[in-house]
């Protein structure tokens, strides 16, 4: 066993931020939109937006830092599915923290409310204000979200299996117990 | 020949200050708005009312005779989403059941030049009346004046929002209203 089996700090740091953001992010999402409306839910609705734009701008330091830096390669012993499976999810996963955050920014300001990240940075609405495309970019924030929780559900379940059932040194390579070293 | 021209030239001076004399009377309520924004967790959210009726007379001759009637039906609102339409009906908001309307009188116009004026007036909202001073600048036009003002008006002084809501911090107390009155002479 060599370091080259363990991601690279920054992408573990990342890694860990970004999910540590989502299972912030996504239950609130859930929550929030069904409350009536109230000053708790302004202050809901805004820092929804502002994870959500945060694991945006760190999604695409971590897309930079993957494409930059081989990750570390799969076991040996992975059969060649679920190589093709893990490249697939992986790919997804990282559309997905890009598109989730900009689909809701879009939605926002289709529904008229400008994404003001942290109260203090207005980022431009690329959108008019309208009814109908609202409720559109809803569906589709709701419909990517789902798809989100189904991938991480495969994603952790992948990793567990690996680690725990084929007993691979799976969750070493984001950094979770001791170094492996040479 | 001479006596024609004569008598042309001191009609065409007579009926100068005539033109000039028109007094504004009637709103072109399709050519009038009313705006307003406000922040919400720093974010400006847009709005206004879509139904309003004026009263006025304007004469740019005599501004010190001017005057003008606003009356607001607050059931026309677009307070940025249909939630907060709803919201802003309650008793919290507008207590719209109670107080429906919004009106403005004005209590005297002052040129101050530049055809800009100072309009003092009373504006009551939710049972509660407030004295103000509107800045308006009037912009003659061919077929129809306009009329372009705005202030700040602070929300708490009439109660709009109360409670929970008082918290300026999630709904700022300053808001925006901008407006545009459309009048004719005839």
């Amino acid at each position: 066993m060599s370091r080259a089996l363990r991601y690279s700090t920054p992408a573990i740091a990342l890694h860990w931020l970004i999910a540590l953001l989502i299972f912030v992010a996504f239950p609130l999402g859930v929550y929030m939109h069904e409350l009536p409306l109230s000053p708790d839910k302004l202050k809901l609705y805004s820092y929804h937006k502002w994870i959500g734009i945060t694991v945006l701008v760190l999604a695409a330091i971590r897309v930079s830092w993957r494409m930059t830096h081989t990750p570390p390669p799969l076991p040996a012993g992975m059969v060649a599915w679920q190589r093709h499976a893990s490249s697939a999810v992986h790919g997804l996963l990282y559309l997905l923290m890009v598109a989730i955050p900009v689909s809701g920014w879009l939605m926002s300001s289709a529904k008229g409310f400008q994404t003001v990240w942290f109260g203090v940075l207005p980022l431009p609405d690329l959108v008019e204000k309208s009814r109908e495309l609202g409720d559109l970019l809803a569906g589709v924030h709701k419909a990517l979200n789902f798809t989100l929780l189904g991938l991480v559900i495969l994603h952790v379940g992948a990793a567990l299996q690996h680690h725990f059932i084929e007993r691979q040194p799976f969750l070493q390579r984001m950094g979770w117990g001791k170094k492996e070293r040479a | 020949m001479t006596r024609h021209l004569t008598l042309f030239a001191l009609l065409a001076a007579l009926a100068a200050p005539a033109a000039h004399a028109v007094e504004y009377r009637t709103v072109l309520p399709k050519q009038s708005t009313i705006h307003f924004e406000f922040r919400q967790m720093g974010v400006p959210v847009k709005g206004g009312f879509k139904r309003f009726t004026t009263q006025m007379a304007f004469d740019p001759a005599r501004p010190e005779a001017a005057r003008a009637r606003i009356e607001i039906d607050l059931a026309s609102i677009d307070a940025g989403s249909p939630e907060a339409d709803d919201e802003s009906a309650g008793k919290l908001w507008f207590d719209r059941g109670a107080y429906p309307k919004a009106i403005f009188v004005s209590s005297q116009i002052r040129a101050v030049g530049n055809n800009r004026y100072e309009m003092h007036g009373t504006l009551t909202l939710k049972g509660r009346s407030r004295d103000m001073v509107v800045p308006v600048a009037y912009v003659p036009g061919k077929n129809a004046a306009t009329f372009d003002g705005g202030f700040v008006l602070k929300r708490l002084d009439f109660g709009i929002g109360e409670g929970m809501w008082a918290d300026v911090a999630t709904v700022a107390n300053e808001v925006k209203v901008k407006f545009r009155i459309a009048a004719t002479g005839s």
